[in-house]
Protein backbone atom coordinates (compact mmCIF):
# COMPACT_ATOMS: atom_id res chain seq x y z
CA UNK A 1 0.00 0.00 0.00
CA UNK A 2 1.25 3.30 -1.31
CA UNK A 3 1.21 5.93 1.88
CA UNK A 4 -0.02 9.32 0.61
CA UNK A 5 2.37 12.23 2.18
CA UNK A 6 -0.91 13.66 3.84
CA UNK A 7 -1.52 10.37 5.87
CA UNK A 8 2.13 10.23 6.72
CA UNK A 9 1.93 13.72 8.29
CA UNK A 10 -1.51 13.48 9.77
CA UNK A 11 0.24 10.37 11.76
CA UNK A 12 3.49 11.76 12.78
CA UNK A 13 1.28 15.17 14.03
CA UNK A 14 -0.56 12.64 16.46
CA UNK A 15 2.50 9.78 17.69
CA UNK A 16 4.37 13.99 18.12
CA UNK A 17 1.30 14.97 20.30
CA UNK A 18 0.86 12.06 22.46
CA UNK A 19 4.47 11.76 23.14
CA UNK A 20 4.16 15.15 24.67
CA UNK A 21 1.38 14.45 26.79
CA UNK A 22 2.74 11.46 27.97
CA UNK A 23 5.69 13.35 29.01
CA UNK A 24 3.89 14.70 31.83
CA UNK A 25 3.16 11.42 33.35
CA UNK A 26 7.10 10.39 32.18
CA UNK A 27 8.42 13.39 34.31
CA UNK A 28 5.64 13.49 37.38
CA UNK A 29 7.67 16.10 39.66
CA UNK A 30 7.48 18.85 36.88
CA UNK A 31 5.20 21.73 37.31
CA UNK A 32 4.31 22.23 33.61
CA UNK A 33 4.63 25.89 34.32
CA UNK A 34 4.56 28.42 31.02
CA UNK A 35 8.26 29.56 30.13
CA UNK A 36 6.60 32.96 29.38
CA UNK A 37 6.35 32.90 33.51
CA UNK A 38 9.32 31.44 34.08
CA UNK A 39 11.52 34.07 31.87
CA UNK A 40 9.48 36.87 34.19
CA UNK A 41 10.20 35.54 37.25
CA UNK A 42 13.87 35.40 36.73
CA UNK A 43 13.35 39.12 36.26
CA UNK A 44 11.21 39.79 39.39
CA UNK A 45 13.04 37.84 41.63
CA UNK A 46 17.10 38.04 40.18
CA UNK A 47 16.79 42.09 40.07
CA UNK A 48 14.18 42.78 42.22
CA UNK A 49 12.17 44.16 38.90
CA UNK A 50 8.96 45.57 39.33
CA UNK A 51 7.02 46.02 35.93
CA UNK A 52 6.48 49.37 35.17
CA UNK A 53 2.96 49.16 33.59
CA UNK A 54 0.26 46.74 34.53
CA UNK A 55 -2.05 45.16 31.92
CA UNK A 56 -4.61 47.32 30.86
CA UNK A 57 -7.28 43.97 31.60
CA UNK A 58 -6.71 40.51 32.94
CA UNK A 59 -8.72 37.67 32.50
CA UNK A 60 -10.34 37.32 36.16
CA UNK A 61 -9.63 33.38 36.51
CA UNK A 62 -7.83 30.68 34.64
CA UNK A 63 -10.94 29.37 33.44
CA UNK A 64 -11.90 32.56 31.71
CA UNK A 65 -8.22 32.80 30.56
CA UNK A 66 -8.47 29.00 28.92
CA UNK A 67 -11.68 30.08 27.36
CA UNK A 68 -10.49 33.22 25.77
CA UNK A 69 -7.72 31.45 24.64
CA UNK A 70 -10.43 28.19 23.41
CA UNK A 71 -12.24 31.19 21.26
CA UNK A 72 -8.79 32.37 19.63
CA UNK A 73 -8.15 28.74 18.53
CA UNK A 74 -11.83 28.18 17.30
CA UNK A 75 -11.79 31.29 15.53
CA UNK A 76 -8.88 30.52 13.52
CA UNK A 77 -9.46 26.64 12.95
CA UNK A 78 -13.44 28.15 11.98
CA UNK A 79 -11.90 30.42 9.32
CA UNK A 80 -9.29 27.18 8.21
CA UNK A 81 -12.39 24.71 7.59
CA UNK A 82 -14.07 26.95 5.86
CA UNK A 83 -11.24 28.23 3.43
CA UNK A 84 -10.53 24.13 2.49
CA UNK A 85 -14.29 23.66 2.30
CA UNK A 86 -14.60 26.17 -0.80
CA UNK A 87 -11.50 24.80 -2.23
CA UNK A 88 -12.55 21.39 -2.15
CA UNK A 89 -16.15 22.75 -3.05
CA UNK A 90 -14.03 24.66 -6.16
CA UNK A 91 -12.23 21.81 -6.66
CA UNK A 92 -15.16 19.33 -7.18
CA UNK A 93 -17.36 21.40 -9.39
CA UNK A 94 -14.05 21.65 -11.93
CA UNK A 95 -14.71 18.17 -12.27
CA UNK B 1 8.40 34.29 23.91
CA UNK B 2 5.31 36.93 25.15
CA UNK B 3 7.22 39.44 27.30
CA UNK B 4 4.39 40.46 30.04
CA UNK B 5 3.40 43.96 29.89
CA UNK B 6 6.02 46.29 31.77
CA UNK B 7 8.57 44.09 31.83
CA UNK B 8 11.28 46.14 29.56
CA UNK B 9 12.26 49.80 30.43
CA UNK B 10 11.11 52.48 28.04
CA UNK B 11 13.89 52.92 26.46
CA UNK B 12 14.01 49.17 25.11
CA UNK B 13 10.29 49.43 24.03
CA UNK B 14 11.13 52.12 22.16
CA UNK B 15 14.26 50.69 20.43
CA UNK B 16 12.12 47.75 19.05
CA UNK B 17 8.45 49.56 18.67
CA UNK B 18 10.98 51.28 16.13
CA UNK B 19 12.32 48.34 14.41
CA UNK B 20 9.18 46.69 14.28
CA UNK B 21 6.80 49.56 13.06
CA UNK B 22 8.89 49.85 9.58
CA UNK B 23 8.81 45.82 8.69
CA UNK B 24 5.37 46.28 9.56
CA UNK B 25 4.71 49.17 7.47
CA UNK B 26 6.03 47.19 4.69
CA UNK B 27 4.15 44.12 5.03
CA UNK B 28 1.07 46.22 4.87
CA UNK B 29 2.42 47.85 1.50
CA UNK B 30 2.73 44.38 0.11
CA UNK B 31 -0.04 42.92 1.49
CA UNK B 32 -1.77 45.53 -0.18
CA UNK B 33 -0.15 45.10 -3.67
CA UNK B 34 -0.53 41.07 -3.75
CA UNK B 35 -4.06 42.07 -2.90
CA UNK B 36 -4.53 44.51 -6.05
CA UNK B 37 -2.84 41.88 -8.33
CA UNK B 38 -5.12 39.51 -7.55
CA UNK B 39 -8.09 39.87 -5.07
CA UNK B 40 -8.44 35.92 -4.36
CA UNK B 41 -4.84 36.58 -2.61
CA UNK B 42 -7.10 37.37 0.61
CA UNK B 43 -8.81 34.39 1.86
CA UNK B 44 -5.37 32.78 1.66
CA UNK B 45 -4.06 35.49 3.89
CA UNK B 46 -6.77 34.85 6.25
CA UNK B 47 -6.42 31.30 6.47
CA UNK B 48 -2.29 32.17 7.54
CA UNK B 49 -3.71 34.40 10.31
CA UNK B 50 -6.04 32.11 11.57
CA UNK B 51 -2.61 29.56 11.64
CA UNK B 52 -1.13 31.90 13.90
CA UNK B 53 -4.24 32.46 15.59
CA UNK B 54 -5.12 28.46 15.94
CA UNK B 55 -1.18 27.40 16.86
CA UNK B 56 0.11 29.85 19.34
CA UNK B 57 -2.95 29.59 21.47
CA UNK B 58 -1.84 26.01 22.13
CA UNK B 59 0.23 25.34 24.76
CA UNK B 60 2.33 22.40 25.12
CA UNK B 61 4.40 20.31 27.80
CA UNK B 62 7.39 19.52 26.81
CA UNK B 63 10.68 17.79 27.84
CA UNK B 64 11.80 20.05 30.28
CA UNK B 65 9.12 19.79 32.45
CA UNK B 66 7.55 22.83 30.99
CA UNK B 67 5.10 24.57 28.87
CA UNK B 68 5.55 26.77 25.67
CA UNK B 69 3.88 27.28 22.60
CA UNK B 70 4.59 27.34 18.86
CA UNK B 71 4.14 30.71 17.01
CA UNK B 72 2.53 29.39 13.81
CA UNK B 73 4.90 31.82 11.49
CA UNK B 74 6.19 29.27 9.80
CA UNK B 75 3.00 28.79 6.68
CA UNK B 76 3.07 32.63 6.76
CA UNK B 77 7.23 32.40 5.67
CA UNK B 78 6.68 29.88 3.00
CA UNK B 79 3.52 31.36 1.60
CA UNK B 80 4.65 35.56 2.10
CA UNK B 81 7.78 35.57 3.12
CA UNK B 82 8.86 37.77 6.34
CA UNK B 83 7.73 41.16 6.01
CA UNK B 84 3.87 39.67 5.60
CA UNK B 85 4.07 37.51 8.28
CA UNK B 86 5.02 40.44 10.38
CA UNK B 87 1.86 42.03 9.92
CA UNK B 88 -0.37 39.03 10.59
CA UNK B 89 1.91 38.64 13.86
CA UNK B 90 0.86 41.63 15.01
CA UNK B 91 -2.46 41.07 15.22
CA UNK B 92 -2.43 38.06 17.13
CA UNK B 93 -0.32 39.94 19.14
CA UNK B 94 -2.29 42.72 20.02
CA UNK B 95 -4.68 40.33 20.07
CA UNK B 96 -3.24 38.15 22.68
CA UNK B 97 -2.11 41.35 24.94
CA UNK B 98 -5.32 43.30 24.92
CA UNK B 99 -7.61 40.04 25.84
CA UNK B 100 -5.03 37.55 27.08
CA UNK B 101 -2.75 39.65 28.83
CA UNK B 102 -0.15 37.68 27.42
CA UNK B 103 2.60 40.02 26.23
CA UNK B 104 1.68 43.50 26.41
CA UNK B 105 1.38 46.94 25.11
CA UNK B 106 4.66 48.37 26.12
CA UNK B 107 6.57 45.19 24.99
CA UNK B 108 4.55 44.50 21.23
CA UNK B 109 7.28 45.98 19.23
CA UNK B 110 9.78 43.28 21.25
CA UNK B 111 7.24 40.41 20.64
CA UNK B 112 6.57 41.83 17.05
CA UNK B 113 10.90 41.62 16.79
CA UNK B 114 11.00 38.24 17.94
CA UNK B 115 7.67 36.20 16.98
CA UNK B 116 7.09 38.31 13.63
CA UNK B 117 10.24 39.05 12.16
CA UNK B 118 13.30 38.32 13.07
CA UNK B 119 11.87 34.42 13.96
CA UNK B 120 10.44 34.19 10.06
CA UNK B 121 13.46 36.50 8.35
CA UNK B 122 15.55 32.94 9.95
CA UNK B 123 13.07 30.64 8.80
CA UNK B 124 12.51 32.05 5.31
CA UNK B 125 16.77 32.10 4.86
CA UNK B 126 16.74 28.54 5.90
CA UNK B 127 13.71 27.71 3.47
CA UNK B 128 15.65 29.40 0.90
CA UNK B 129 18.67 27.48 1.48
CA UNK B 130 17.30 24.19 1.43
CA UNK B 131 15.45 24.69 -1.51
CA UNK B 132 18.22 25.88 -3.20
CA UNK B 133 19.45 22.44 -2.96
CA UNK B 134 16.38 20.84 -4.33
CA UNK B 135 14.91 20.03 -1.43
CA UNK B 136 10.75 19.35 -1.60
CA UNK B 137 8.72 21.22 -0.95
CA UNK B 138 6.95 19.97 2.20
CA UNK B 139 10.92 19.21 3.92
CA UNK B 140 11.49 22.83 3.33
CA UNK B 141 8.58 23.79 4.72
CA UNK B 142 9.52 22.03 7.82
CA UNK B 143 12.74 23.76 7.67
CA UNK B 144 10.83 27.39 7.46
CA UNK B 145 8.82 26.63 10.53
CA UNK B 146 11.54 24.86 12.41
CA UNK B 147 13.54 27.41 12.45
CA UNK B 148 10.98 30.48 12.62
CA UNK B 149 9.73 29.39 15.52
CA UNK B 150 13.03 28.29 17.86
CA UNK B 151 14.97 31.34 16.45
CA UNK B 152 11.48 33.21 17.74
CA UNK B 153 12.85 32.20 21.47
CA UNK B 154 16.23 32.88 20.70
CA UNK B 155 15.46 36.42 19.95
CA UNK B 156 13.40 36.54 23.12
CA UNK B 157 15.80 35.82 25.48
CA UNK B 158 18.63 37.91 23.46
CA UNK B 159 15.88 40.83 24.37
CA UNK B 160 15.52 40.31 27.62
CA UNK B 161 19.26 39.31 28.26
CA UNK B 162 20.18 42.92 26.74
CA UNK B 163 17.76 44.70 29.14
CA UNK B 164 18.73 42.74 31.81
CA UNK B 165 22.33 41.73 32.07
CA UNK B 166 23.32 40.08 34.99
CA UNK B 167 25.33 42.18 37.66
CA UNK B 168 28.68 40.20 37.23
CA UNK B 169 28.88 38.41 34.14
CA UNK B 170 26.98 40.86 32.05
CA UNK B 171 24.98 39.90 28.82
CA UNK B 172 26.32 36.55 28.50
CA UNK B 173 25.42 35.48 31.26
CA UNK B 174 21.80 36.28 31.49
CA UNK B 175 21.66 35.34 27.58
CA UNK B 176 22.38 31.82 29.14
CA UNK B 177 19.91 31.84 32.25
CA UNK B 178 17.42 33.06 29.44
CA UNK B 179 18.21 30.30 26.45
CA UNK B 180 18.10 27.81 29.55
CA UNK B 181 14.25 28.94 29.90
CA UNK B 182 13.22 28.61 26.69
CA UNK B 183 15.46 26.95 23.93
CA UNK B 184 15.13 23.30 25.00
CA UNK B 185 11.30 23.87 25.60
CA UNK B 186 10.91 24.72 22.13
CA UNK B 187 12.77 22.25 20.05
CA UNK B 188 9.73 19.67 20.57
CA UNK B 189 7.50 22.61 19.42
CA UNK B 190 9.59 23.34 16.96
CA UNK B 191 9.23 19.80 15.33
CA UNK B 192 5.79 19.83 16.04
CA UNK B 193 5.77 23.43 14.12
CA UNK B 194 7.49 21.97 11.21
CA UNK B 195 5.52 19.06 10.90
CA UNK B 196 2.15 20.80 10.90
CA UNK B 197 3.49 23.31 8.37
CA UNK B 198 4.04 20.84 5.97
CA UNK B 199 0.80 19.34 6.37
CA UNK B 200 -0.75 22.19 5.74
CA UNK B 201 1.46 23.50 2.55
CA UNK B 202 0.18 19.51 1.09
CA UNK B 203 -2.79 19.87 1.73
CA UNK B 204 -2.94 23.79 0.25
CA UNK B 205 -1.45 21.94 -2.92
CA UNK B 206 -3.93 18.60 -3.48
CA UNK B 207 -6.53 21.70 -3.22
CA UNK B 208 -5.10 23.28 -6.09
CA UNK B 209 -3.17 25.92 -4.83
CA UNK B 210 -0.03 27.64 -5.96
CA UNK B 211 1.88 27.82 -2.43
CA UNK B 212 4.97 29.48 -4.18
CA UNK B 213 2.96 32.02 -6.43
CA UNK B 214 3.08 34.83 -3.77
CA UNK B 215 6.57 34.59 -2.30
CA UNK B 216 8.45 38.33 -2.68
CA UNK B 217 9.35 38.90 -6.00
CA UNK B 218 12.95 37.65 -7.27
CA UNK B 219 13.08 34.79 -5.16
CA UNK B 220 10.61 32.65 -5.25
CA UNK B 221 12.67 29.56 -5.93
CA UNK B 222 9.49 27.87 -7.47
CA UNK B 223 10.36 29.20 -11.13
CA UNK B 224 13.88 28.51 -11.11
Amino acid sequence: MKLEATTILAVLLVISFFSLLALTTAIPKAEWGGTDGQGMELIEQSLNYEPWVNPIWEPPSGEIESLLFALQAAIGSLIIGYYFGILKGRKESEK
Amino acid sequence: MHIAEGFLPLEWSAVWYALALPIVGYGIYRAQKLRERELGVMPLLAVTAAFIFVLSALKLPSVTGSCSHPTGTGLGVVLFGPSITAFLSIIVLLFQALLLAHGGITTLGANTVSMGIVGPAVGWLAYRAVRRMKAGLLTSGFVAAFFADLMTYVVTAGQLAAAFPATKGGILLSFEAFFGIFAVTQVPLAIIEGITVALALKLLQEHGVAVEMWQPKGVSVSEA
